[in-house]
């Protein structure tokens, strides 16, 4: 199987990173290398086995649901690649 | 006494214990060798001047019962320090200051030690030769123009350097062991939940650990003791008695069974390498272990495995970095444009290969044949480990299929780059411990190292065998201070 232009753009479309013709090209190569190498885990037959989904075999532990304020706004703000006060401000969304 | 920098932790300590060096000269020779080193580019964020306040406060009202009392130490620029800014290693993250400090530095802090700064590391962790950062490549010490394993690779080369006494990395699929093996140094990755990942920046969460990178072995323990523990902040994180790793270390491992796997022999392994583990097995023996042959049959499919699960978390935990809170942002007409530059812009190449394939492979119609195919695997990888497990304590095999290459051989091949972590990215992938020794030298005098991987939460135990095969190795790396300027 081989990845050709069309699906990496799409793939970068989904990824939200923007790339031009020539790096999609570039890419192109790059992740048919790597599928190559990664199709041989077609060998194995893996119809029987169980997926590991977590591989420290514990279940998730409450804890108390309670408020830990540290006034931290400012700081986190600070932050921000636009600052207005107490908002992020991103492009203008709704026309 | 002999020069300060090169004095191991240890020493250290004892020396500040003694009364024999105070936090203030410890810290300002560290520093003064640092501006002197600038050539190596192992820190991105140096601390020095809070650094040297905190070491004469340390000093007018010191404490002698903690564990890292007054010692200064450079951390991996992955671990989030409140105020000091971390970056990754990327332009995303190039102005971000966290309000937060990560469980495992605070940890370092909490036993006295002091922040001397950030070090250099591949973008997000993903490389294996740290030439990924956005902060340019790193100097390995042992050699001009050598890179220094990747992706703590400011790490390895500021331990191996005498930068830092000792440091911590993180190893997601070698990138604590593999650096270690080509600086000469010992690196050791805990068991998953060993150590919090509460503050680390994400980059595989099923696999990544922080762990010590340092001198030599009993270094290590003193250093584990002190980050491993149980954190509320880290759902993944084990509630399990931690032993006190450096009291209980000990050179007696008669008796100990020590595997020994045939499928880590590939192809166009250095003979060196061989020999190396055949010298390492001899140690073993001549220690009193009993070596046992045995099978990990699914070896060869650990990096494949290893390159659909690490990126499919990397794309989901990399899909924070939009633009809008925090970090790199690129203006755009709208807020898909905006994202979509900013992405562009921020993320270096090998980052925003791995979220593609990441991507790819979570993307409808493609998740079963790979995502699902490759839990799968994970499983039969884990399984080899836990039947070899019930036959022995711990297994040894070569840290790295070669030795440190020159910067730029292998940047225009990922696959080739990738190969690097042949014989780490299982031990991830199974969650177990792992630690590298330097174990001797190649032709060209550049350092090898041995792994030994053990059960899970058996960290002193392979503590005690590197402890045993160091005292037999008795590894010198002699670096000649080549980089050192005026």
């Amino acid at each position: 199987m081989s990845i050709d232009l069309k699906t990496v753009k799409h793939i970068s479309k989904l990824a939200r990173i923007s790339i031009d013709d020539e790096k999609a090209n570039k890419l192109k190569g790059d992740l048919n290398n790597i599928f190559e190498f990664i199709e041989k885990l077609n060998e194995l037959n893996t119809d029987n086995v169980q997926a590991l989904t977590s591989i420290a075999e514990t279940t998730l532990r409450f804890r108390k649901d309670e408020i830990k304020s540290e006034n931290i706004r400012e700081k986190i703000l600070k932050n921000s690649p636009e600052e207005n006060k107490d908002f992020f401000v991103v492009p203008k969304v709704v026309e | 006494m002999s020069d300060i920098t090169s004095q191991s932790l240890f020493e250290l300590t004892s020396n500040i214990k003694e009364k024999k060096l105070s936090s203030g000269e410890i810290t300002k020779a560290f520093i003064d060798r640092a501006e002197k080193s600038k050539k190596l580019n192992v820190y991105v964020t140096d601390n020095f001047e809070k650094a040297i306040d905190q070491s004469k406060k340390f000093d007018s009202n010191p404490n002698f019962d903690l564990k890292l009392p007054g010692i200064p130490i450079a951390v991996k620029d992955l671990f989030c320090t409140n105020g000091v800014r971390t970056t990754a290693g990327s332009k995303i993250l190039n102005n971000f200051v966290p309000t937060y400090e990560s469980t495992v530095t605070q940890n370092l802090w909490s036993q006295g030690a002091i922040l001397l700064g950030k070090l250099n590391c591949d973008e997000f962790a993903m490389g294996s030769s740290n030439e990924t950062s956005f902060f340019g490549n790193v100097q390995n010490p042992v050699g001009e123009n050598l890179v220094p394993g990747g992706s703590s690779g400011g790490s390895s080369a500021a331990v191996a350097a005498n930068l830092t006494p000792v440091t911590i990395g993180t190893d997601t699929g070698g990138s604590i062991r593999q650096p270690a093996s080509f600086t000469g140094t010992v690196g050791l990755k805990p068991t998953y939940g060993s150590c919090s990942r509460y503050g680390i920046v994400a980059f595989a969460s099923s696999l990544d650990q922080a762990g010590p990178m340092t001198k030599n072995v009993r270094d290590c323990s003193m250093l584990l003791e002190v980050i491993s523990s149980f954190d509320q902040k880290d759902s993944t994180s084990i509630d399990y008695k931690r032993n006190n790793y450096s009291k209980e270390l000990s050179k007696d491992i008669k008796g100990k069974k020590i595997g020994i796997p045939k499928e880590y022999r590939v192809d166009n392994m250095p003979d060196e390498i061989e020999q190396l583990w055949k010298n390492g097995i001899s140690y073993a023996k001549d220690c009193g272990a009993e070596i046992i042959d045995i099978s990990l049959p699914h070896t060869n499919y650990a990096l494949p495995t290893y390159y659909i699960v690490a990126p499919a978390e990397a794309s989901s935990n990399l899909a924070r970095y939009d633009g809008v809170k925090y970090g790199f942002r690129s203006p755009g007409q709208n807020l898909i444009e905006m994202y979509e530059k900013t992405r562009s812009e921020g993320f270096g190449d090998e980052v925003k290969r791995r979220i593609m394939i990441g991507t790819y492979v979570l993307s409808s119609g493609y998740y079963d044949a790979y995502y699902l195919k490759a839990q799968k695997v994970r499983q039969l990888i884990k399984k080899d480990f836990d039947d070899a497990f019930s036959k022995v304590d711990a297994i040894l095999t070569p840290s790295t299929p070669s030795s440190a290459f020159k910067i730029g051989e292998k940047t225009n091949n990922p696959v080739s780059m990738y190969l690097n972590d042949i014989f780490t990215v299982p031990i991830n992938l199974a969650g177990l411990p792992g630690i590298s020794i330097p174990a001797g030298k190649d032709k060209n005098n550049y350092p090898l190292g041995l792994q030994v991987i053990g059960k899970p939460f058996d960290e002193q135990n392979i503590l005690n065998i590197s402890y045993a095969l160091e005292d037999k190795i008795n590894f010198k790396n002699d670096i000649s201070d080549w980089w050192l300027s005026e």
